[in-house]
């Protein structure tokens, strides 16, 4: 044996703790793949993984002023993990979702989760209405067609983009999701307590 | 041979976390449709056009071509719409069902009319089925309603069909 084939064989048998770390991450990150394709195929009637253009991609960035006439700027947010949730209140399964979606924030807020609703109504007092009924505690923009492209054309509700620290989408979710999943998916992209 | 690479703790974590995804995968739909007069379900199965026949009849040539009228969401209509359709509100909503009425009312009861949402799965749409029911309502003899399983995104614009945008 060489004296290079020794030390990678000596390497590989007593790693250090930078090492130990960086193996430690590219674990988690093969392990959320492999999350998100398993979900993918498990998933053929939620189209999780139907459209996929954006999936590995950088989110599009948008500011738009939200319901609390305050400044909503997804660029804002980096180094969290956002739930963006496109929705309307004539949607049925948005409605089902979104009570989720506020525990979640309360649950997962403190460990950097936020969540961010874009309504595509056509009426905002619809849309106030709704986010005092429900209790929302997140951030809500009205949409408009411009961010509908953006995001490639949003021509169905619900859609959901889980995007990671670092301003990749990692997951998209059109019609009926199923929340466990989504759940799980956003802890994976949370950091480890 | 030792596998130190991947710890037993992290194979451990790997496999519960795929059984368990896997079971969520059996786990029954959590969502119930929507049921009664509101729901696009309460539409006679012979009212239905399907996609591809939609699009045999666009492109024909003659006079069977139908009144093409999207009854849901203004916004999703700007953002595409199946070419030649015309907006005439959102079904769900009071104020849309008399845009609805309005824009149909100078036609012959026997006009052959399409009507198509695509906001939401089929059976989750609140707006076909209260727009279906006022144009029969009215006495139209000659309505279909375009099925969409998913949306107008999935089942329309992917497929390649004719769409166009507002300008």
């Amino acid at each position: 044996m060489n004296a290079v084939t020794s030390q990678r064989t000596a390497r590989k048998a007593a790693p250090g703790p930078e090492e130990g770390h960086s193996r430690l991450f590219a674990l988690r990150r093969f392990a959320l793949t492999l999350l998100l394709v398993v979900a993918c195929l498990a998933a053929g009637d939620t189209h999780a993984c139907a459209a996929t253009s954006l999936v590995h991609k950088r989110a599009p960035e948008f500011v738009r002023t939200g319901l609390d006439h305050k400044r909503l700027d997804l660029n804002a947010y980096r180094g969290k993990v956002i739930l963006l949730n496109f929705w309307a209140t004539w949607c049925a399964p948005c409605q089902v979702e979104m009570p989720s979606f506020v525990d979640w924030q309360k649950k997962y807020g403190p460990r950097g989760l936020q969540v961010i609703g874009i309504s595509l109504d056509d009426d905002p007092a619809l849309v106030r209405s709704l986010y005092s009924k429900l209790k929302l505690n997140y951030p809500v923009a009205m949409g408009d067609v411009k961010l509908g492209d953006l995001y490639g054309g949003v021509l169905g509700l619900p859609v959901t983009y889980l995007i990671d620290r670092h301003g990749m989408i990692q997951a998209e979710y059109q019609g009926e999701a199923d929340l466990g999943k989504i759940e799980m998916q956003l802890q994976l992209l949370l950091p480890s307590r | 041979m030792k596998f130190t690479f991947i710890s037993r703790p992290s194979v451990a974590v790997g496999l519960a976390t795929l059984v368990l995804l896997f079971v969520c995968a059996q786990c029954p739909a959590q969502f119930t449709p929507l049921t009664g007069p509101g729901s696009a379900d309460s539409i006679p199965q012979a009212q239905l056009i399907q996609p591809e026949e939609l699009v045999h009849l666009l492109q024909a040539t003659g006079t069977g071509k139908p009144l093409l009228l999207q009854v849901g969401s203004h916004l999703l209509f700007d953002e595409a719409h199946i070419t030649g359709s015309v907006y005439a509100g959102a079904g769900s909503q009071p104020s849309g069902l008399q845009q609805l009425q309005s824009m149909v009312a100078s036609f012959s009861k026997k006009k052959f009319i399409v009507l198509y949402c695509g906001c939401c799965p089929w059976n989750r749409c609140p707006n076909l089925g209260p727009a279906f029911k006022q144009l029969h309502d009215m006495g139209f003899s000659n309505v279909k309603v375009l099925y969409l399983a998913n949306n107008l995104g999935a089942d329309w614009v992917a497929k390649g069909y004719p769409v166009e945008r507002s300008h």
